[in-house]
């Protein structure tokens, strides 16, 4: 069979895969508006969204939140629900009070 | 016993020396199962599958073999407790039959996509309904785009032997796919004949260890099994299986000549019988090429010119070969066992696209239900193929005549 161009063919086979050769689709592809909006003022560095983030679109190095990978979510709003100080937050959605 | 498979070196003596038993088709797939001595049988009875299980189940409780056998509630949950038992690295075998094998279809699928090399002893059984627990390929038929390896025996001596295949071609790295084993319900299943066993130290010589390229219980190398695949991937998994079963063919063809320098016998995915000079070939699969074997002979005495084309391989489809043979032959009749209505019986179509426009190829379908093919229902499709008319529409043979 001829493949396209820059296709290479799945290590293993029948979809099985390894942490490190996870195939990964664009899922921000998805989304229908932007990611959520960021306030670092308010991140602890808990990493809630981190470990929630069902595609891993938030991006952390040494322990530290980066930042969120537009190609990668697909505005589930997960990490919004789970982040425990309001520094994650809708687009367009106007904080409420408190912290 | 079949002829020596061509292309194996005569000077080689073959076969080794084997203990002949009179067993029926289930009870020698039991033996097969009890000298590959699978890890896991997980298993749900029915007719006329159920004497393999029952067999192989009282093998297991006097410990004769290790598996572990697991006594599930339905053939669906058989096939998924196969799954992840050959995925976690165990070898596993199960067994079923008609409707049991209709509620494993869709489970089937998920074996082949995830690649589980699980062998699958059937006893082929009509479906319902009418209820009716006789033989025919419609159940086979129903899995035949699942993208499982299936294979026919003629006898209960290749239901053994084709067993055994099918643990090394299922499992062998360019193939990983499930197999699919099917024997005709009751006239292989419950008839005893005259079965040649080998030592049990050769079956286990010949099925080797069990290995799979990613075993869930290798916690050092941890893998995801299952994961969604958007249609960046799907696409190109499913062409893997169809390229999975085109390597397939080879590595059957190689693992044939192995098995024939051990057992003396020809297991190929097409057996040619009588086809030197043919200008007319019968095509069957399963037990019924016993009785045209008997019909070609005879006919042949009279100096007819007709030979018969036998598929053990069903899936993937000899299509190369059955070229090969059936190119020079001017009149083809397929009889099968198996219906599409509203549509083309599923092997006459099979065949008719592999040898293309020009091809004269007739449609004959009989034993529904577990009907015999009798020998003149031999003769009554050969009249036909003597006849210039080409008929379009399949015919029936037997449907007439009752039993």
């Amino acid at each position: 069979v001829t493949y396209p161009t820059g296709f290479v063919p799945f290590s293993l086979p029948g979809g099985s895969v390894r942490p490190d050769v996870t195939h990964r689709p664009s899922t921000g592809s998805w989304r229908s508006q932007d990611p959520p909006q960021v306030d670092l003022s308010r991140c602890v560095n808990c990493l809630l969204c981190w470990a929630y983030c069902p595609d891993g679109a938030i991006q952390v190095h040494d322990a530290v939140w980066q930042g969120i990978d537009a190609h990668l979510c697909k505005g589930c709003e997960i990490c919004v629900a789970v982040c425990p100080t309001g520094a994650l937050t809708s687009p367009g959605t106007a904080r409420q009070g408190g912290g | 016993m079949t002829q020596m498979a061509h292309g194996a070196p005569s000077s080689v003596p073959l076969g080794l020396a084997q203990s002949r038993r009179l067993l029926t088709g289930a009870q020698a797939v039991a033996e097969a199962m009890r000298q590959i001595d699978p890890d896991v049988v997980p298993v749900y009875p029915i007719t006329p599958q159920t004497p393999i299980v029952e067999t192989f189940a009282q093998m297991a409780a006097d410990g004769r073999v290790h598996s572990l056998l697991l006594t599930v509630e339905s053939e669906h949950s058989a096939m998924s407790a196969a799954i992840g038992s050959a995925l976690a690295g165990a070898r596993t075998m199960t067994a079923t039959a008609s409707q049991g094998l209709a509620y494993m279809v869709e489970v089937l699928y998920v074996a082949a996509g995830l690649r589980a090399p699980i062998v699958v002893a059937v006893g082929n059984r009509a479906l319902s309904a009418p209820i009716n627990i006789h033989g025919d390929h419609s159940d086979a038929m129903l899995a035949r785009d699942s993208g499982c390896l299936q294979m026919f025996a003629e006898n209960a001596q290749e239901a053994y032997d084709l067993t055994l295949l099918a643990v090394r071609l299922a499992e062998h790295p360019q193939v990983l796919l499930p197999a699919l084993v099917g024997q005709d319900g009751f006239t292989i299943t419950h008839s005893a004949e005259p079965v040649d066993l080998l030592p049990d130290e050769a079956v286990a010589a010949w099925v080797g260890p069990y290995h799979v390229p990613a075993p869930l219980l290798d916690t050092e190398h941890p893998v995801t099994v299952g994961a969604f695949s958007m249609p960046d991937s799907y696409f190109r998994f499913k062409v893997d299986e169809v390229q999975a079963h085109r390597r397939a063919l080879t590595v059957w063809e190689e693992l044939a000549y192995a098995y024939a320098h051990l057992s003396g016998r020809e297991l190929l995915p097409v057996e040619a019988y009588r086809m030197d000079g043919a200008r007319r070939a019968f095509v069957v699969m399963g037990s019924a090429a016993g009785t045209v074997k008997e019909e070609v002979d005879a006919l042949r005495e009279e100096g007819e010119p007709v030979g018969l084309v036998k598929l053990r391989a069903f899936r993937p489809f000899p299509a190369a070969k059955l070229r090969e043979l059936l190119s020079p032959v001017e009149e083809i009749a397929v009889l099968e066992r198996a219906v599409s209505p509203g549509g083309s019986p599923p092997l006459w179509a099979e065949l008719a696209a592999v040898l293309g426009r020009g091809a004269s190829v007739q449609s004959f379908v009989f034993g529904l239900g577990g009907r015999d093919l009798i020998p003149q229902d031999v003769r009554t499709a050969y009249a036909f193929m003597t006849t210039p008319s080409r008929p379009e529409e399949t015919r029936y043979l037997g449907l007439e005549r009752g039993l």
